[in-house]
């Protein structure tokens, strides 16, 4: 007879002192783990419900400015700080993980059009409605009252943007015309026209860095190549273009916030119709910013609310409002990827998280992975209807509710009036013009 | 205006300005840059052959048994063929790999394990069914020793018993109210009352420290001191009684045949019907899909879910009244025992033929299938065990013991080669040697759960509390691509199709007296009446010819041809040829 019974060691199973982590072993038979497809499935709701009780994507505020505020700057080597420009000439540079206000001044006359920094962060240079473009020293002055430019630069002409080369000591501004300066110059060293409209925003390509593009009040886009001695070529869109941002990523892509509540996308080999139309603003989108990584970006409207939106996609993955919150007038990502900044109408610039329901600070290697491990059951559940619902569902105020109603009954009733159209004509004289062509006219070269 | 070619302008775009280019031609360039990968393939670099291994002592990673791949597998994955584009096809491909990485790992993980399972094994000669419990204790170690024991308790028998998930507590109930909690392992009372009333059935719910007991009129349920907690009036002569430890259900069975499953973390109702089968004496749960199979006087096995009135399945099972059922917890066997002194063995996935027939001497009054597929039976004083008898035809007990009073019920321990034997006088714990499966995984039951990992493991279970309308015949339906069955379909349209007219609400206007009058009113209704069905009608024909039309209008291309207006210069045409 040969006889053996279960007997387990309890020594083996328990831990030996309290200060020891429990023993825990594992059998990864399937059998011992039933329904295994329903308890991930619950995870997965859980995790998405989870996503939505934490998207606080409110950090905090800086308030300061006697004025709306008209512009904001990134320092290039720093992440705390910040540079914003105001409606009643006031510069302000900021401490942002402290949001304080480190310095202060006037720098114009009226309103402040532009900042940059220089590419290693040593001064900026603001431009001005009193058409003067100067330059400042990053390191402050010991007291406010000896707040004195470096350099200062008067226009021939008005001067409504700046943006800076990426390496070389070279910027542009625009304006009536397009100009390329040299830092040491006082006199552009190249000027650009194409037509008599006057231009309000221009901006280097980061990457095929002799490249810019800038937008004009006649509803077009130009592009420049400052090796050569005129444009190279615009395409025209049906509504004003006001702000244009190159993908920091991408050579070839630049996104521009449109007049007609959409942002599109371009492929500079193909301008002939928008590569993106990203659509869900209620209206006019003021301004844009890509994200470090190139695979975002966030736009902040005149309808009072921010979004972000995945390059790649029609729609908005996020909107970001408050209550206070007025018309966006420019809006930032920082370059950790992990902040937005919104200067609005209200003399108040805002942080926002980038991903609303992120922890911030640092991560316990547990709670790594558990995050993980719900991302991962979030994308593997996300197209169920119950998880789906959950993760798309935002509130969003009654004016945007409203708009957003209103917009959709137009739609409706134009795509409506147009297959009207098209069953009572003749074939082929009322055709399917799809939507990324609609919203340009022409491209000129 | 100077023009200068840049990296971005395309050859075409600068030769001639393209109008309304058809979207092929604009890919056209894409071709090209992939034909010219493809010459300049040879010109790459060669991957290196692999060198054989020089050292065959150590020929690399060890390979894995097929066996506990197969074990391991999730089935096949879904056939890539139907996948259109090549995104969508790589992306599978990734996760298929992900997939056999899991499994590999998990097949890999097994030599960890580090108990092995018990084992009795008779010399030549003899067989294993004459060993006696006391010859067993004999020659096991002592703490397995221990775990035979019997309690003799006369006074308030026949009883029930039920262990918890982890093995480690056990609760008997006596028919006359005797109901004890206990650590049967260090045999460590936690609580003993007398109810004062009869007792049906007793059952540990989600964790050690509570338990519902089936008492004469009401469902009652007491913490692991004995203290009543709450009294289920929506439980009403309850009979029978299982726990869904994933559900969080307590599902029961009463006397007039009304099933009900109770949400113990909410403490509602979730549904309560009757199943129309009178009074319910068995019923067992399927571990595999938490549904309810109630056996009953005519031979029937049925299953029943939460989400739907009528049985999910009904199985024939023997020509006289079931006296016993089982479902092993695997979820693959189900085991059986009529009055006609049949214990049939079924595939519970399959619902066809049963996979073993076996002939007993009197007719079983208990089953219960144990982790390793061993079962038990009792037969008024005598349990019986038997060993491989599901797939394999098992043509000798594995153990027999005899009791001095019948046997009232019995229950594998869960982890452990323990049977639980309930009599009338008692209970008595015997040792089934290969019974119990031998590693448990601590995240799912853990026989030495402390308090804090108790806690902390209710938390998240009732976190992933799965709710009660995913129970199904298949658990893993909720992971698979929902395509509308044929029968839905037709349904769906069955229900555009047949709609009764609508009812018509008529509100006469206040007339002046002498102007309306009720005949008046009654003819204006039925006019009404006609007209909405009349239009009722109407549109229910056009929506019938539109369906009829969607369905005739898929492959017949001869009816279009038919349609067509002949001309008399047809006939000279290539003759088509006739499609059979």
């Amino acid at each position: 007879m040969k006889v053996k019974v279960l007997s387990r060691n309890p020594d083996e199973y328990l831990r030996e002192t309290k200060r020891d982590l429990h023993k825990t072993p594992r059998n990864y038979d399937p059998n011992l783990h039933p329904f295994e497809s329903a308890r991930e499935y619950v995870r997965a709701l859980n995790a998405v419900k989870l996503e939505r009780v934490f998207a606080k994507p409110f950090v905090g505020n800086l308030d300061g400015h006697r004025d709306d505020i008209s512009c904001l700057s990134k320092h290039p080597k720093h992440l705390s700080v910040l540079l914003s420009g105001s409606y009643d000439g006031e510069i302000r540079v900021w401490d942002v993980p402290q949001k304080l206000c480190l310095r202060s001044f006037i720098a114009h006359e009226g309103i402040v059009r532009g900042i940059t920094y220089e590419p290693n962060g040593k001064c900026f240079f603001t431009l001005g409605d009193d058409k003067t473009i100067k330059t400042w020293n990053t390191a402050a002055p010991n007291t406010p009252e000896e707040e004195e430019p470096i350099n200062t630069i008067l226009s021939k002409t008005v001067v409504t943007g700046i943006s800076h080369h990426r390496s070389k000591p070279v910027f542009a501004t625009c304006g009536e015309i397009c100009q390329i300066w040299e830092e040491s110059r006082s006199e552009p060293i190249h000027t650009y026209k194409w037509g008599v409209d006057s231009l309000h925003d221009i901006s280097f390509n980061p990457i095929e860095t002799n490249l810019l593009a800038t937008c004009a009040s006649n509803r077009s886009i130009i592009l420049y190549d400052t090796r050569d001695s005129g444009p190279l070529r615009k395409v025209v869109m049906k509504l004003r273009p006001n702000r244009l941002v190159w993908n920091p990523m991408e050579a070839f892509i630049f996104t521009c916030a449109n007049e007609d509540y959409n942002l599109y996308s371009f492929d500079t080999r193909y301008l002939k119709k928008p590569v993106n139309v990203h659509v869900d603003h209620v209206s006019a989108v003021i301004d844009l910013d890509y994200s470090p990584t190139g695979k975002e970006f966030v736009s902040g409207s005149y309808d009072k609310s921010i979004r972000i939106f995945e390059t790649g996609k029609g729609h908005s993955r996020e909107i970001y409002h408050t209550k206070r919150m007025q018309r966006l007038t420019c809006v930032l990502w920082s370059l950790d990827n992990k902040y937005i900044l919104s200067g609005s109408d209200e003399m108040n610039i805002r942080i926002w998280k980038a991903r609303a329901s992120e922890k911030l600070g640092t991560l316990k290697p547990r709670e790594r992975t558990a995050l993980q491990y719900s991302e991962v059951l979030k994308e593997k559940y996300a197209t169920h209807p119950q998880v789906r619902r959950i993760a798309r569902h935002r509130q969003v105020p009654k004016h945007i509710y409203n708009a957003q109603n209103e917009l959709r009954t137009i739609k409706q009733k134009i795509k409506r009036k147009e297959a009207n159209r098209r069953v009572h004509s003749k074939k082929g004289a009322v055709p399917f013009v799809p939507e990324r062509a609609k919203h340009v006219v022409k491209e000129d070269i | 205006m100077t023009k200068t070619v840049r990296y971005f302008t395309v050859p075409s775009e600068q030769q001639e300005p393209i109008k309304d280019v058809p979207p092929k031609t604009v890919r056209k360039p894409r071709k090209n840059i992939h034909k010219h990968k493809n010459k300049v393939k040879p010109n790459r670099k060669v991957p290196l052959k692999r060198i054989p291994n020089p050292n065959p002592k150590f020929p690399g990673r060890a390979p894995i048994p097929e066996e506990l791949l197969e074990k391991h597998s999730r089935g096949e994955g879904i056939d890539k063929s139907g996948i259109r584009t090549r995104i969508h096809k790589k992306k599978q491909f990734d996760r298929d790999l992900s997939y056999e990485f899991a499994q590999k790992q998990a097949a890999r993980v097994e030599i960890l394990l580090t108990e092995e399972s018990g084992i009795l094994e008779a010399d030549p000669g003899e067989t294993t069914t004459q060993f006696r419990q006391n010859e067993i204790i004999k020659n096991v170690d002592i703490t397995a020793a221990t775990k035979h024991f019997e309690l003799v308790l006369r006074d308030f028998g026949p009883y029930r018993l039920d262990y918890t998930r982890n093995g480690r507590h056990l609760a008997l109930g006596g028919k006359l109210g005797h109901v004890a909690a206990f650590d049967w392992v260090t045999k460590k009372l936690h609580f003993e009352i007398n109810v004062m009333e009869s007792v049906h059935d007793i059952c540990w719910l989600h964790v050690e420290t509570m338990l519902a007991v089936a008492q004469k009129d009401w469902v009652y349920i007491y913490d692991n001191q004995g203290i009543e907690l709450h009294c289920l009036k929506s439980l009403d002569k309850v009979t029978q009684m299982q726990f869904l430890p994933y559900h969080f259900l307590l599902a029961t069975a009463n006397d007039v045949g009304y099933l009900s499953w109770l949400d113990v973390s909410i403490g509602e109702i979730v549904v309560q019907y009757n199943a129309k089968l009178g009074r319910i004496n068995m019923m067992t749960q399927n571990p595999y899909n938490a549904v309810l199979c109630v056996g009953s006087s005519n031979g029937v096995v049925s299953m029943w879910a939460p989400n739907t009135r009528d049985p999910l399945a009904k199985m024939l099972c023997h020509k006289s009244a079931i006296s016993a059922l089982h479902i092993d917890p695997k979820g693959l066997y189900m085991a059986t025992a009529g009055n006609d002194r049949k214990l049939k063995i079924w595939d519970i996935r399959s619902l066809t033929e049963p996979l073993q027939i076996y002939r007993l001497q009197s007719s079983a009054n208990n089953v219960a299938l144990s982790q390793k597929q061993m079962l038990a039976i009792s037969m008024g004083n005598v349990v019986e065990v038997y060993r491989d008898c599901c797939t394999t035809t098992a043509n000798r007990a594995y153990l027999r013991h005899r009791f001095n009073n019948s046997v009232a019920n019995l229950n594998f321990c869960p982890y452990e080669d323990v049977l639980g034997v309930g009599s009338d006088k008692g209970f008595t714990s015997l040792l089934v040697p290969g019974a119990g499966e031998a590693n448990f995984d601590a995240f799912e039951a853990n026989p030495y759960q402390t308090k804090s990992q108790r806690k902390e493991s209710e938390v998240k279970s009732l976190l992933e509390k799965i709710p009660s309308d995913l129970i199904s015949l298949d658990p893993t339906k909720i992971s698979e691509v929902d395509v509308p069955s044929l029968r839905e379909k037709v349904e769906a349209t069955k229900k555009l199709l047949f709609v009764k007219p609508p009812k018509i609400n008529y509100d006469p206007r206040k007339k002046a007296k002498g102007k309306g009058g009720s005949v008046k009113i009654a003819r204006n209704k039925k006019i009404l009446q006609q007209q909405a069905k009349k239009e009722h009608i109407k549109t229910a024909k056009a929506l019938k010819s539109h369906l009829l039309n969607q369905r005739k209008g898929n492959g017949t291309q001869t009816n279009k041809q038919k349609s067509k207006p002949k001309n008399v210069l047809d006939r000279f045409l290539p003759k088509q040829k006739s499609e059979k």
